[in-house]
């Protein structure tokens, strides 16, 4: 029985042949590459001693949607396209997914589409209803999305914007001049995953106390935790306990 | 003041007059009230009786008349969105409910319809469940909107009307205690359903309190309608009107104060409420007048609503048929409170080991959700409230954010309050309505 990696196999099942598609040398790896619930006893699986942990679930694209689109996406895209030049350069995808429309723009000219968005006739999205941010780690190589959803009051429209950054390089221009309802919701972006809204006229955490270290959302940012002592026994931090994936 | 050279004075029957013969007109204006130019700085909060919550405001004064106003918030974060990530998708129920606490039934509703959006199953929700959340989340209104007006109430002086205020969100909570088993943080609402039916006894509750409520409402009107002081406080203050409001993202009864009848139940409706009758009560001035009056009328509209979803209750499932969804716990009270019932406990442990086995796997693993993203938004009593939820086919949220309105509608408080006195930074904030267990998460 030869180990299945250089690492020690610390506290999985040993295992004699090295899973398909595994690299850790756990009975498996996690299906999305994401910290959450590294388990008790050292383990780095998923806790799953049945032997079909070894299983790898392959995470699935995020496929672009053909035209039509149905409903009103079609006429917001045709709106959009017919009221920005720059419509196929700046929009590097457009998907459909459970009834909501999103349109994956690229950061540096995120600040021009939402322009357009909010003032041309056709698309009117007068309101920013949210800014937040995702982390993908593992997932993209430019893993910190932002995501904006736009409301438009005048035809009941709403329409999700994305934009993808990577950790080394996290800036894309502020809406705020645009929305300036965007101002503490771009400063929650900030704060929580450490993307940088140039041109904001002040990002400065919100959140989190001024002198706090790192970016708690990002997914490589730990939950931490301590122990609580419950009728004598030790409970772990829910980041710290074996759990199921 | 010194005396100078080019300004000389002279005693008539009128009083004293100066004669200017030049120089700076500033100089001598300035002379008689040094205090005049003086900029302080005031730090308001955290800690604050009337800040409504752990709201900090940090002021520059000239006198009375405020110049700049900051509000600093983040005292009461908590973590909740990092702390989903750790649990699976039903344990999120538990945790977003304490957001809002003012509107638990809101931010579990939202969560919950997030969820089933994500899993597909928006459609299979039953009639009975979807009606019950509607007569909790129309409650649950007017509860909110009661302490509105105590802590709004109190914050400007009337102590009166924060007692009665309190009293009657008592009675609201005494009908969620009898349906949920608890006052606050209920966890209630639950992807696929509702944890549990409602009782009869709840029923007779509710119709007595819609059969009290009209007078009540008479009281505080009577009470504070009418009176100088309140509306001297409250008429033409912190005025926003509708751009402002659209600009700086303000929604819910703000918005309709401005005159905007944009209430997201009758603009994109959610559960059904297409269905139901009311309307969407709004108010020209855009002051905090106009949002106690806005605040008033939707305490009445939503006893209509609450009397419709009471009418419609019948008899049903409350939770999903799908049974890798739905908790196959039939929860009971027993003699150590709310827990599993004695006859399912029976069945798991002396009947069917599936059984066991399938409560087992779902309550510790949970069910696993289609990788995706979803934004569902509802009108809570402060405005839109938006849950955006990511799912990475896992059995726990990838990312949950949550669009809270007491967090963005804090953004229109420097709006509100530069060039205004004071006092009126107090009914201008009160008027907003943050809640900052919402506003931090």
């Amino acid at each position: 029985m030869t180990s299945p990696t250089d690492k020690p196999n610390d506290g999985g099942v040993p295992l004699p042949v090295v899973p398909a598609g595994a690299s850790s040398g756990a009975p498996a790896e996690f299906p999305p590459a994401s910290p959450a619930g590294r388990g008790m006893f050292g383990n780095q699986g998923t806790g799953d001693v049945s032997g079909y942990g070894g299983l790898v679930r392959q995470r699935q694209p995020i496929e672009e949607a053909s035209r039509p689109y149905g409903g009103y996406f079609d006429e917001v895209r045709d709106a959009l396209e017919e009221a920005y030049p720059a419509f196929n350069d700046a929009i590097e995808k457009v998907v459909v997914d459970r009834g909501e429309l999103t349109l994956h723009v690229r950061p540096e000219r995120i600040a021009e589409v939402c322009q357009v968005m909010r003032d041309d006739l056709a698309l009117r999205f007068e309101l920013c209803s949210s800014v937040s941010g995702v982390d993908y780690l593992g997932a993209d190589e430019r893993r910190l999305h932002v995501v904006y959803l736009l409301t438009s009051m005048t035809y009941r429209r709403r329409v999700r914007l994305e934009a993808a950054v990577s950790v080394e390089a996290p800036h894309l221009p502020s809406v705020t001049a645009i929305y300036p309802t965007a101002d503490w919701q771009e400063r929650e972006a900030y704060d929580m995953f450490g993307i940088v809204f140039d041109g904001h006229p002040s990002l400065t955490r919100i959140l989190m106390p001024d002198d706090w270290e790192g970016h708690p959302q990002r997914k490589d940012y730990p939950l931490g935790g301590i122990p609580v002592e419950y009728k004598g026994a030790e409970i772990q931090p829910p980041n710290e306990r074996r759990s199921y994936q | 003041m010194t005396t100078s050279n080019y300004a000389s004075e002279r005693e008539t029957d009128e009083g004293r007059v100066f004669t200017v013969t030049g120089g700076d007109w500033d100089t001598i204006v300035s002379g008689t009230d040094p205090i005049n130019d003086e900029r302080i700085v005031v730090n308001m909060g955290p800690q604050h009786p009337s800040t409504h919550g752990v709201l900090r405001l940090i002021l520059e004064l000239e006198g009375e008349t405020v110049r700049e106003a900051r509000s600093v918030v983040g005292y009461l974060h908590t973590g909740i969105e990092k702390n989903l990530e750790y649990r699976n998708w039903v344990q999120g129920s538990t945790f977003v409910t304490r957001m809002d606490y003012l509107a638990p039934i809101f931010n579990e509703t939202a969560y919950a319809l997030a969820v089933e959006k994500l899993l597909g199953i928006t459609d299979d929700i039953t009639e009975r469940a979807t009606t019950i959340r509607v007569l909790m989340m129309e409650l649950n209104r007017i509860s909110s909107h009661l302490v509105w007006l105590a802590t709004t109430g109190m914050e400007l002086g009337a102590i009166s009307i924060m007692l009665y205020g309190f009293r009657e969100r008592e009675y609201i909570l005494d009908i969620f205690e009898t349906i949920t088993g608890l006052r606050m943080n209920h966890a209630y609402v639950r992807p696929g359903g509702v944890a549990q039916d409602v009782p009869d006894d709840a029923v007779v509750k509710i119709r007595e309190f819609l059969k009290m409520m009209p007078k009540k409402l008479k009281e505080y009107e009577d009470l504070l309608s009418g009176q100088p002081i309140w509306t001297e406080r409250t008429k033409n203050v912190a005025v926003l009107d509708v751009t402002g409001c659209v600009a700086l993202g303000i929604t819910g009864p703000v918005l309709r104060s401005a005159g905007l009848a944009w209430d997201l139940r009758k603009a994109m409706p959610y559960c059904g409420y297409e269905t139901y009758e009311f309307d969407v009560p709004t108010h020209p001035d855009g002051d905090v007048w106009g949002r106690y009056q806005v605040r008033l009328a939707e305490i009445r509209e939503s006893m209509k609503l609450v009397e419709q979803a009471l009418d419609r209750l019948r008899p049903g499932p409350v939770m999903v048929a799908d049974r890798k969804i739905a908790w196959p716990a039939q929860l009971a009270i027993g003699v150590d409170g709310m827990g599993n019932s004695l006859e399912h406990v029976a069945k798991i442990m002396g009947q069917s080991m599936e059984s066991l086995i399938h409560h087992f796997k779902l309550v510790t693993e949970g069910f696993r959700v289609p990788p995706g993203q979803v934004y569902v938004a509802i009108e809570a009593p402060r405005g839109e409230l938006g849950v955006h939820a990511v799912s990475d086919g896992g059995t726990r949220p990838y990312r949950v954010h949550y669009r809270e309105p007491s967090f963005v509608n804090l953004q229109a408080l420097p709006a509100m309050a530069e060039g205004g006195l004071i006092a009126d930074v107090i009914a201008g904030g009160a008027s907003l309505d943050p809640v900052m267990g919402g506003c931090d998460r």
